[in-house]
């Protein structure tokens, strides 16, 4: 398949700061990509770079074989959405919709029928005559997206398009974007810090940290199998369990304080080496009510129910341990329980590079 | 009583002080205006009698179509009429250059950063700082070597250089405050410097255009210092007619027409702050919040 966008060597300094450092990304054509991560990490400035809104300092990008780098944001074939909506106040929605086109002199008929097409797909007929500061925000933000449709944009860039909006407004607006892009299989480049947005959206996801992608791969690899600690702690609410731990090969356990963990089923056992200090990742859902004299004992030290499933909070050598249950199971403080983990659904990372093994 | 619905109110003693405080200082502003209305409208027998405070006996029209179109000032005594002309046709042209200039300044300042624009922005603070007096001389030195000392032109050019800091200053400040994103969106939809700036900035920027036309109208209205050097004897404006009114050496000083004429000179800035007083405390307010 032919890449969409591509980033070569990429590097932006902000003044002395360096945010990106010889960044390269590859992005299919028709593919959702998701750039991921904590605030500051670069993702929004990679966005403006794509988008030509900063200027880079070393480099290229590429659009659909188009060396775009010195290129102006307009002659990019690019549609954005904004976090802030960024709809022009004094205009209507319709003539939010059409400034781009206007602006590249499109003929009047043309204009009107892409217009019409923006606006059925996203429902905003009703609105064209209002003025944004008349819209809700779930409103402003659909006009916000079809004023990047009716671009014919060869790639759509969103900035964080729903974080401005409340949670229910988020899942809807979700749903439609994933929808938008089931339809119209254009490539699409998204930034977000929400986590369930990156999983529900993505085809891939790049998670970045300190402006270098940690991993960058499908969703479900991204949750099942984190290429490290950063990205194992960054994904999944509530987020994966850490224990330290020391690796006993004679006896194929992790040795956790008193507690001795087999872990012969790992998928890269051989790759642990004697006496190696390592983590053990394990997510909620992972940890099992085991009844076996291998299992582990501990108290029931919290509850938060949530609906389709219960969290309980327990400890093992003092460390916070969250186990996800279904949402009818019966679980009160102080209850005994005995737990163990599905160990071919947990990670191990070695503690020095914090790499998975 | 049990607390129960809305608060009860009554008047503290403090508040009323902050009332009497008020009216005190609304009266000391409208003192002189009081004065200046009520002598105009004396006759100079009454005026000599010295109740200051007094309002008229009997109204005399006496001094106000004097003060309009008779008075002498200096070698012709048509009244303050030319001089209202000559700062109508001071006043438009400057204000609307430099109103304009100071709106494309502002929005490249905080738009488009170019290497060295805070180095530039702080230049500008700078120059709204600087007295005029010190750079009166060698702009006189530059406009006579243009050949527009003394002229129309000449006065305008120096209104608008002489608003440029202040003016680029308001317009940064209120643009720096407009979501940058907005920026960002128009320039993906394909517009230039001056599309967007027309298309997308302009629209926006009402509050702050009309804090900028009343700061401008007022001080190029009432400037005096700039109109008496660069202006020329044919295009002075009304305050330099109305100094040269006031400020006889012969004769007698009629107070009733120096005060008409003060009046008339100031009608415009007073009619300004009548008709747009609301929207100018609203844009200096929208620049204060979120600038």
């Amino acid at each position: 398949m032919k890449n969409s966008v591509e980033v070569k060597k990429l590097s932006f300094n902000y003044g002395k700061e360096e945010i990106l450092n010889n960044l390269n990304l590859d992005i299919q054509d028709g593919e959702f990509m998701v750039l991921l991560g904590p605030s500051g990490c670069g993702k929004t400035t990679l966005l403006n770079c794509i988008a030509g809104l900063l200027d880079i300092d070393e480099g290229q990008i590429w659009i659909e074989d188009d060396n775009v780098t010195w290129k102006e944001p307009k002659d990019r074939h690019i549609g954005m959405v904004f976090q802030s909506y960024a709809l022009y106040p004094s205009m209507t929605v319709e003539k939010n919709l059409s400034f781009g086109l206007r602006m590249m002199n499109t003929p009047k008929n043309i204009i009107n029928k892409k217009i019409e097409k923006a606006s059925n797909l996203l429902q905003i007929n009703e609105l064209l005559k209002r003025k944004p500061s008349q819209l809700s925000g779930g409103q402003r933000q659909r006009v916000a997206i079809g004023r990047a449709l009716v671009r014919d944009a060869k790639v759509f860039l969103f900035d964080e398009p729903l974080s401005n909006l409340d949670a229910k407004l988020r899942a809807e607006l979700r749903y439609e974007i994933k929808k938008l892009h089931r339809d119209l299989s254009n490539t699409m480049i998204y930034v977000t810090h929400d986590q369930i947005e990156a999983m529900t959206l993505a085809d891939r996801i790049s998670v970045m940290k300190d402006g270098l992608i940690q991993q960058l791969d499908t969703p479900k690899q991204i949750y099942n199998k984190p290429a490290n600690l950063f990205v194992a702690g960054f994904i999944g609410s509530p987020s994966m369990n850490f224990l330290n731990a020391k690796f006993d090969k004679t006896n194929q356990n992790l040795i956790v304080g008193k507690q001795h963990i087999n872990i012969s089923k790992y998928e890269n056992f051989n790759n642990l080496f004697d006496n190696q200090e390592v983590i053990f990742g394990i997510r909620p859902e992972n940890i099992k009510i085991d009844n076996n004299e291998n299992a582990i004992q501990c108290n029931v030290e919290l509850v938060e129910p949530m609906g389709a499933d219960t969290l309980v909070w327990t400890s093992i050598e003092g460390k916070p341990i969250s186990i996800r249950f279904e949402g009818s199971s019966n679980y009160y403080l102080n209850d005994e329980i005995n737990i163990s983990f599905d160990i071919k659904k947990s990670s191990i990372f070695d503690s020095q590079s914090e790499e998975r093994i | 009583m049990e607390a129960n619905g809305p608060r009860p109110k009554h008047l503290s003693i403090g508040r009323i002080g902050m009332y009497c405080f008020i009216i005190m200082c609304a009266l000391f502003f409208l003192m002189p205006l009081y004065v200046m209305l009520v002598t105009s409208f004396k006759d100079m027998d009454e005026i000599r009698s010295g109740n200051l405070l007094y309002i008229p006996k009997s109204l005399s029209f006496y001094a106000w179509p004097k003060a309009w179109s008779q008075a002498c000032t200096g070698f012709v005594c048509e009244g303050l009429k030319p001089g209202l002309v000559n700062s109508l046709k001071i006043t438009i042209p400057s204000v609307i250059v430099s109103v304009s200039l100071g709106a494309i300044n502002g929005y490249a300042l905080a738009f488009w950063r170019f290497k060295g624009a805070y180095f530039f922005f702080g230049l500008c603070m700078f120059g709204a700082f600087i007295p005029y007096q010190v750079m009166v001389y060698p702009l006189l030195k530059i406009e006579s070597a243009l050949g527009i000392y003394s002229s129309l032109p000449g006065i305008i050019l120096v209104h608008t250089i002489f608003g440029m800091p202040i003016l680029t200053l308001i317009f940064r400040n209120f643009y720096a405050s407009l979501p940058i994103d907005l920026f960002k969106a128009a320039r993906i939809d394909g517009g230039n410097f001056l599309k967007i700036f027309f298309y997308v900035i302009i629209p926006m920027s009402t509050p702050i255009t009309i804090v900028a036309v009343i700061l401008q109208v007022t001080g190029i209205w009432n400037d005096f210092l700039l109109g008496l050097v660069f202006a020329g004897r044919d295009n002075q404006p009304m305050t330099v007619q109305l100094n040269n009114i006031v400020q006889v050496d012969y004769g007698v000083v009629e107070y009733n027409v120096d005060m008409a004429a003060t009046i008339l000179t100031s009608m415009i800035p007073l009619a300004v702050y009548f008709v747009s007083g609301r929207w100018f405390v609203r844009g200096i307010a929208a620049g204060a919040i979120k600038g």
